[in-house]
């Protein structure tokens, strides 16, 4: 009984650990994102089958923005560097650098989302509306997609931001920011695989 | 004694310099496909575009993601999705006759 109670205390310090000796959090986390590689894949094929399909309304290679688009991608990638910083600074228990490395990450992800608010206005004005073509269709709930998970990764940024300062960690704390941290650089590699085969690859 | 290997553990993968290097090395490669949109590339144009994609994914995954320093499991978790979701899209396109020019 007594077993029972120190080996539960002891897995709720190291985030609960399974019997392979691996975090169970950590387990699910790469399972969801193996899982997540099923949802890109099939809004990437759906758009490579549809991008030629254009009715009415402007072609893609008339309202990509290339240069804008690049900048994007770029700040996106540096938020990569910038949170894997905040994991080595968690792994050091350094909270300041943490939630400093976690707010600048937050902050390039919320400037990669106003850039496709601001992509999304304008190809809109320019007549690429939601229902104009299948491939603005598919484009648009690729792209969308993608924004909602980077949309979501900056909340849980600052939530984990949020929980370090209030020290309401009750486990491993690297390991919390780690979990958010691998959220994060899916984000980045599936806007990877899009930069290029949606932007950079004429239809 | 007993607290190094935790150390080592929690503290796998690489230094502060080593990921800013990365960072550098995927930038030069972002920097190099945007380049294709301009310069000719001739019939390299495709082939350069998916190595240099495939290049950054396997090196944020591998290092950001630290799947290099990490146990195999997650390895396989990933690319197990990885590979079933390259393999069902592949085979969808290709029953959409997407690769027939």
């Amino acid at each position: 009984m007594a077993d029972t109670a120190t080996h539960t205390d002891h897995a709720a310090d190291h985030g609960h650990h399974s019997s392979t000796g691996l975090s169970n959090n950590k387990l699910a986390m790469w399972l969801f994102l193996g899982s997540e590689c099923l949802l890109f894949g099939g809004l990437i094929s759906t758009y490579m089958l549809y991008r030629g399909r254009v009715q009415d309304g402007p072609h893609p290679s008339q309202i990509y923005d290339i240069p804008f688009t690049s900048v994007s991608s770029f700040v996106l990638l540096m938020s990569s560097l910038t949170m894997v910083l905040a994991v080595t600074s968690a792994q050091r228990n350094d909270d300041a650098r943490t939630n400093l490395w976690l707010t600048i990450t937050a902050l390039l992800g919320a400037t990669f989302v106003g850039g496709q608010v601001y992509e999304f206005t304008t190809f809109y004005r320019e007549g690429l509306g939601f229902t104009t073509s299948l491939f603005s269709s598919s484009f648009y709930t690729l792209t969308g997609f993608h924004g909602v998970h980077v949309s979501v990764g900056v909340i849980m940024l600052l939530s984990t931001m949020g929980i370090i300062k209030r020290n309401r960690i009750t486990g491993n704390k690297s390991e919390v920011v780690e979990l958010v941290g691998l959220y994060w650089h899916f984000v980045d590699i599936v806007w990877i695989v899009i930069f290029t085969l949606i932007y950079l690859i004429p239809s | 004694m007993s607290t190094e290997p935790q150390t080592q553990s929690h503290e796998h993968g690489m230094s502060d310099a080593g990921y800013i290097k990365i960072a550098l090395i995927l930038a030069a490669i972002t920097a190099l496909e945007v380049s294709t949109y301009y310069v000719d590339f001739g019939p390299l144009f495709m082939p350069s575009l998916m190595i240099m994609m495939v290049v950054k994914f396997v090196m944020v995954v591998s290092y950001f993601m630290h799947l290099k320093f990490d146990n195999k499991i997650f390895s396989v978790l990933f690319y197990t999705g990885l590979g079933l979701a390259l393999f069902v899209y592949f085979v969808a396109l290709a029953t959409f006759k997407f690769f027939i020019a």
